[in-house]
């Protein structure tokens, strides 16, 4: 089990990834993905059961849906430094030829993607699925996914909301990434959604809050309180409050980093902020 | 060559509830889905026999088809379960990314196709979906003719690994094919042999087809009849072989002729050998409310239009 201080270290290496990957393609969404790392962090390195290696199937382990696809540049670094591909294609990433697409997909045989998303509000649908197929195989593990919260206002998600508590699917634990942030402002000016709280529970799930969902330990507290929730005849949500552009001052607390690269002396900046701690890819 | 007959007419929904009932028997990795529409699309059996691997959805299409995605992952085959029209337009963003382009082991089955759904009008009809779903990357495209074909392809779809749309319909039509003829994805059937003309037809148009060779024949031409039942992979062997010698074709399908098999056809031929062609399809239209016949007659998609279409394509020969 990695200490605390490893699992920051990880983060802080993964910010850098991050931040170098859109930087060398001018392109790419910093943004979501920097408010993430700790999430992907976490979840890799603590939280789920996984085997070595891929296979699609993914029989006897634990399952990661990422729905929002656009901060693939977080799921990409968390994927390769914890073992499904080389960090060096972290070079690749949305070049010519590359399996690092723009938004993940199975297209490319990339190890540890299971679905492509980037068109949004699919991959409840998908996770849904997924713990379904579980139960028929009497595979004890989790389905676990991640959405954006201005996602949420796609219609589709809220099909699955519906169908996830009549189903009782209990062995998915869904996380919303409340940031409070969309592409053409703050969720509260583009289209409020109320309390997704009470949205979540008046639906019939169970709800768990993380307040800071960029502390590594909040996040395995609350995680692990989730995966306590499982197996009670109801689908399990967490809201997990993060910050946008997290860990980078200038990135922080807007959505003008939603998806937009670094210029050069940003992107010093913003790596003078994340020292490398595991080295470089 | 044989002869086609019929003893009875059945519908082609009522062939894949058959097949899905059977593969419920054979195969455990067949689950099955449905939009609220179990009793339109025949899965009654299927569900009775193997009610824990049915998932009513409700009427959430798009949720529909993320499940059955989801489903893939860790072995099941779904086959999902609604109108065609709510099996393609509905939903076509949700089939795009998470079947098609993730190249998910899903089977898409849409009953009440084409226009002869007849009294719901054009809300429920769909003439378009033949061009959505054969535009996807990856899909296979099936649109059997009768209930033993149906029945056969529904089997054949669940041994083939990748997304399948199949689509049939929900008039009683003739069953002509023999029973456990056995289904090939993607190969032509030539039911008639003929020099003079080819007509190449898919769905309800493959009797329609049958019935004007017939009639042609009292009059001298001679009409061969080929079965496309698979639209993509197209049989492009069969068609040229066919052309090659009548000279002249003409396609007949319930659908658009914008998308549909007969501009699929024309690319064929385009490449390989230019040749008169003549499309039975309809005319760039949405339906309307009606009988199956009557609607068939008013939008030209039955024997007598496809005999007229066989004498403008062989003067133009």
């Amino acid at each position: 089990m990695a200490s605390t201080q490893q699992l920051n270290d990880l983060t802080t290496q993964v910010r850098r990834d991050i931040l170098r990957m859109v930087h060398k393609v001018n392109s790419g969404h910093p943004g979501g993905s920097l408010g993430c790392a700790e999430f992907f962090v976490a979840l890799y390195s603590d939280i789920m059961q996984r085997h070595e290696g891929f296979d699609m199937d993914g029989q006897g382990e634990d399952l990661f849906f990422l729905s929002n696809g656009h901060i693939s540049p977080v799921y990409y670094s968390v994927l390769a430094r914890t073992g499904y591909f080389e960090v060096n294609e972290l070079n690749t990433f949305r070049l010519i030829n590359s399996r690092l697409q723009g938004h993940p997909t199975t297209h490319e045989g990339l190890p540890g993607i299971r679905i492509a998303s980037g068109s949004l509000g699919q991959g409840m649908s998908v996770a849904i699925g997924a713990a379904q197929a579980k139960k028929l195989n009497n595979d004890a593990h989790l389905i676990y996914s991640l959405h954006g919260d201005g996602e949420l206002q796609e219609g589709q998600n809220w099909e699955a909301i519906m169908y996830a508590s009549a189903k009782k699917i209990d062995n998915l634990i869904a996380t919303i990434d409340l940031n409070g942030q969309q592409i053409d402002g703050s969720t509260d000016t583009v289209l409020p959604m109320g309390s997704l709280k009470e949205k979540f529970q008046s639906f019939g799930w169970t709800v768990i809050e993380i307040s800071n969902g960029n502390d590594i330990d909040a996040i395995k507290m609350g995680m692990a309180e989730a995966k306590n929730e499982t197996g009670k005849g109801k689908p399990v949500g967490v809201l997990l409050k993060t910050v946008m552009g997290h860990g980078v001052d200038f990135m922080m607390h807007t959505h003008a980093w939603h998806g937009k690269a670094p210029n050069d002396e940003q992107l010093a900046k913003g790596l003078k902020q994340n020292p490398e701690t595991l080295g470089d890819y | 060559m044989k002869t086609y007959t019929y003893t009875e007419k059945k519908d082609t929904r009522s062939g894949f509830g058959a097949g899905l009932a059977e593969l419920g028997r054979t195969n455990p990795n067949v689950v099955a889905l449905c939009a609220d529409l179990i009793g339109s699309l025949k899965m009654n059996t299927f569900i009775d026999e193997n009610p824990d691997r049915f998932f009513q959805v409700g009427i959430a299409e798009a949720n529909m088809m993320g499940i059955a995605a989801g489903l893939t992952i860790g072995g099941k085959i779904p086959f999902t379960g609604t109108f065609a029209n709510f099996s393609t337009g509905r939903v076509y963003d949700q089939i795009r990314q998470s079947i098609a382009y993730s190249g998910k082991n899903v089977k898409i089955c849409a009953s009440h196709a084409g226009i002869t759904l007849g009294e719901d009008g054009a809300t429920h009809q769909i003439l378009e979906d033949i061009g959505l779903m054969k535009m996807l990357p990856g899909m296979v495209v099936i649109n059997p003719c009768d209930y033993n074909q149906t029945k056969a392809a529904t089997l054949a779809i669940a041994e083939y690994d990748g997304p399948v749309y199949l689509r049939f319909g929900r008039p009683a039509v003739p069953v002509f094919m023999p029973e456990n003829e056995p289904f090939k994805i993607g190969k032509a059937i030539h039911l008639q042999e003929g020099t003079d003309v080819t007509i190449v037809a898919t769905g309800h148009l493959v009797w329609e087809a049958l019935e004007a060779a017939k009639s042609l024949s009292s009059e001298g031409i001679s009409a061969e009849v080929v079965n496309i039942h698979t639209i993509k992979p197209l049989d492009e062997e069969a068609i040229l072989k066919s052309v090659a010698k009548t000279g002249c074709i003409v396609t007949a399908e319930e659908h658009n002729f914008l998308g549909g098999l007969g501009e699929s056809i024309s690319r064929v031929l385009a490449l390989h050998n230019p040749s008169p062609q003549e499309f039975v399809a309809t005319d760039d239209t949405f339906g309307e409310s009606g009988t199956p016949s009557q609607l068939m007659e008013k939008y030209g998609l039955n024997s007598a239009a496809i005999i007229d279409k066989v004498k403008l394509v062989m003067s133009r020969k």
